[in-house]
């Protein structure tokens, strides 16, 4: 697309900027000075988000609305009763917390829905930016543009109890044994192939519900999820779950991070990653993770 | 023309509420040949079909070689195997080759060895002029060889009594005496036969009785030479003289 | 006479070859139009490598033929299986006798429910519900209660493409084989039946097309097969070219199959005018 699109006719200003399509670029451009100008003197007054949400102007979809996208339904412990605009659970609050550093307060926030396959399709897209634990991969961003990671996931067995009975441990060699069950949309295949090579291929399904059915239904044994979901599962859609062990988020290999996922050369990318780096650096994000997910030190980690 | 083998006793037949047969008696004795004659409607096909135990009867009897073949609860089966019928338009299985057609039956009903169903099924084609038609299928048939396969199938269960209905209603003119001819050669033979005809010609050269029947009833049983020259019924008449018209 | 006619097959055949002609050309600027505008849409070259990415297909094609031999598998052995319990069901529903009310409802009662409920529920119901009930390995695996869902669903719709080939086959044919004699079953076995078969044989060609396709709904409780591995490379690569690759190889079974259905159709409708 060489022509801007009508959202950003205006910048931030009301003013009428008197511009034709050919000289849009520039009038932008000379406006974003302008107001660069004004605004960082405004800063000074109002604090550093304003100079956030200058960077965010005329890059969104609405003017002035930051359009998120998560899953449906959305999972606890990311969202709460399947309700972002709550702001409850991890990647709601995190949603509003990159919003707010962005400029955006919380009722121009709008939540949209999409699928995975949507998300990763080329194309133009529904909404600003999208999390739901997208894992962070060189080949998908060939496709679409991930910001800085918000998390670092470590990825956890989850086994039913009779697995654990029948002497079942936290160790490559006793994990090789179990018949396998993945969600086939996440990067825990990999994951599986790569440091558990199980003797038997694994059984694959859609999403964790299906996963978790499985189990119950003694087709597999142990299944792959990053440690919250993990738990999840295993305390409340299992009745007899048990969360074996895990690959610590800070391992070096095949480190698995979730990024905001957005439309392949998204200008907004860079105001989010700023927004990432200071809600990382001010302490607020290891806040909401201290507030929504589990202590996660009680696993032992896998041998 | 003594032995009586089939004795017809009040048969009564409705279908829904339409009586069809309203109280028939007939007897037919070994190697007797009867004519059937009368209307369409007149319950002719009804008739053939209640002997050959297609239809239950509502009313009457039955009586084959001395037995009461109507009653309710008797597999029908070894009846039918013994009184053959023959239908207007052939019903030959058309998935079949005509020795196929005419050897299904003999072969699921009988336990004899199959060379000789086979051997019995080809003197039959050969003694009806078919020896070279044994192969085809009956879409590669006229109506008349058709027809004939029909009645040797039929013939191929060696029954006891054989029943035709209309054998030649469906046929062309000149494919009807082809078919006719089989039915002198069964006559010769002694074959005791019911017809449901409308060849008067071929009734009154062949038959033994004829009997004209007319709204369910038979209202006239006589010799054909009696029947056909003399009838007594003014029904009968007009019924003649409507069919010798044509 | 002579010479209007054949004037008249001389203009017959102008107007055939006419007709050809225009049907090639209008072929040929069609596909001509599209492989000169698609490319030049604004999006086309992120769609392309999304979903005709050559390398990509290059690379997953031979585990997503692997991966087929799966389908195939399932397929043959839910082939025989689904024949049999169609025929049966299709005969059940065929009973008369008072004595066999039962069967007939309980066939009628079968082909309602499974032809009504969509497959994909049958297979979580089957796959995950009847292994639930505690069965043991090997006998929960999710190839097994798959299967029997998808001989359930196929059954059902097969049984009632035989009741419509029995239905066919006149009443004559059946009163027939009694008057010779022959016992019901005989009658049915040696006169209704291959006649019937033989009718409804395109219908059950479609049906099998049908089958090959929905065996892919089978990744739903855990086999590995084409469309799974595609949805694999797609989620690791973020690339649908996969998808592509399977499609591929399905229609290379499906549209021979489906030709063939139509072609036994149009020859039936030939032999029946």
């Amino acid at each position: 697309m060489t022509l801007q699109p009508n959202n950003r006719k205006n910048g931030l200003s009301n003013q009428n900027f008197p511009y034709t399509h050919t000289t849009a670029k520039t009038a932008v451009s000379t406006l974003k000075r302008t107001v660069k100008i004004a605004l960082t003197g405004i800063a000074l007054i109002f604090g550093a988000n304003a100079y956030a949400a200058e960077c965010a102007a005329g890059k969104t979809l609405k003017e002035g609305i930051l359009t998120i996208a998560t899953g449906n339904p959305a999972y606890f412990p990311w969202v709460m009763d399947n309700d972002p605009a709550s702001g409850n659970g991890f990647e709601a609050a995190v949603a509003y917390a990159v919003a707010e550093q962005m400029g955006f307060a919380k009722e121009n926030v709008e939540w949209t829905s999409a699928s995975f396959d949507e998300s990763i399709q080329p194309g133009a897209k529904n909404f600003d930016f999208n999390l739901q634990q997208f894992s962070i991969t060189e080949e998908r961003e060939k496709v679409v543009d991930f910001s800085k990671p918000y998390y670092s996931a470590a990825m956890a067995v989850l086994v039913r109890k009779s697995a654990v009975d029948n002497g079942a441990e936290a160790t490559v060699t006793s994990l090789k044994e179990l018949k396998w069950g993945i969600d086939a949309n996440t990067t825990a295949l990999k994951m599986l192939q790569d440091n558990i090579q199980p003797n038997s291929d694994p059984l694959l399904y859609d999403d964790n519900v299906n996963v978790t059915e499985a189990m119950k239904a003694n087709q597999i044994d142990a299944a792959l999820f990053d440690l919250p979901t993990a738990l999840y599962l295993g305390a409340v859609v299992l009745d007899d779950g048990v969360v074996l062990g895990q690959f610590p988020a800070d391992r070096s290999e095949t480190p698995d991070q979730f990024g905001l996922l957005m439309e392949e050369g998204n200008e907004l990318k860079a105001c989010v990653d700023e927004a990432i780096d200071a809600i990382t650096a001010n302490g607020t994000l290891a806040g909401i993770e201290s507030e929504w997910l589990q202590q996660t030190t009680g696993v032992p980690l896998i041998k | 023309m003594s032995l009586v083998k089939l004795q017809l006793n009040n048969l009564h037949k409705s279908f829904g509420d339409i009586e069809v047969l309203k109280g028939i008696d007939l007897s037919i004795s070994e190697g007797e040949m009867v004519c059937l004659i009368g209307s369409s409607g007149s319950g002719k096909s009804t008739l053939l079909r209640c002997i050959n135990l297609l239809e239950p009867i509502d009313q009457g009897e039955i009586v084959f070689n001395g037995r009461d073949i109507s009653e309710p609860g008797l597999n029908p089966q070894p009846v039918r195997q013994k009184i053959g019928l023959v239908f207007q338009s052939f019903h030959l299985f058309p998935h079949m080759t005509a020795l196929e057609n005419v050897m299904l039956a003999p072969k699921r009903t009988s336990n004899k060895p199959r060379d000789e169903i086979r051997s019995d099924a080809e003197r039959l084609f050969a003694k009806f002029g078919l020896a070279d038609r044994m192969e085809h299928y009956p879409d590669q048939l006229s109506g008349g060889q058709q027809q004939r396969v029909a009645i040797v199938r039929a013939l191929a269960m060696k029954p006891q009594i054989m029943l035709f209905d209309e054998v030649t209603s469906a046929l062309d003119p000149e494919l009807i005496e082809e078919v006719l001819d089989v039915l002198r050669q069964l006559r010769r033979q002694g074959m005791t036969m019911i017809l449901a005809t409308h060849e008067i010609g071929f009734a009154r050269e062949a038959a033994d009785t004829v009997c004209m029947l007319d709204n369910g009833k038979i209202i006239e049983k006589a010799s054909p030479e009696k029947l056909f020259s003399d009838p007594s019924e003014a029904r009968t008449r007009q019924f003649l003289s409507s069919v010798l018209k044509r | 006479m002579e010479k209007r006619s054949t004037a008249r097959i001389a203009f017959e055949k102008k107007q055939k070859r006419k007709g050809v002609a225009i049907a090639t050309l209008s072929s040929a600027l069609l596909i001509l139009a599209l492989i000169i505008l698609i490319p030049r849409t604004p999006g086309w070259e992120k769609v392309q490598s999304s979903f005709f990415n050559s390398d990509i297909l290059i690379k997953t094609f031979p585990s997503l033929l692997k991966a087929f031999l799966v389908d195939i598998a399932i397929f043959l052995w839910s082939l025989p299986a689904i024949a049999i319990l169609g025929l049966l069901i299709a005969l059940a529903r065929d009973q008369k006798a008072p004595a066999m009310f039962p069967l007939r409802i309980l066939g009628i009662v079968y082909t309602d429910i499974f032809r009504g409920v969509p497959v994909i529920l049958t297979i979580f119901l089957i796959g995950f519900g009847i292994p639930g009930l505690g069965l043991p390995r090997p006998w929960n695996s999710p190839y097994l209660w798959g299967t029997v869902a998808l001989v359930l669903t196929y059954s059902a719709y097969v049984a009632e493409i035989i009741r419509s080939g029995i239905e066919s086959v006149h009443e004559s044919q059946r009163g027939a084989g009694k008057s010779l004699g022959l016992s019901e079953a005989d009658t049915m076995r040696f006169i209704v039946l291959p006649q019937a078969l033989r009718r409804v044989v395109p219908a059950n060609m479609n049906m099998l097309v049908a089958l090959q396709k929905d065996v892919a709904l089978l990744s739903f409780i855990g086999p590995v097969e084409i469309l799974r591995q595609a949805g694999v490379h797609k989620s690791l690569m973020a690339n649908f070219t996969p998808y592509v690759g399977a499609a591929l190889i399905f229609l290379a079974v499906t549209v021979p199959a489906t030709r063939y259905a139509d072609y036994l159709l149009a020859k039936q409708h030939r032999e029946r005018s």
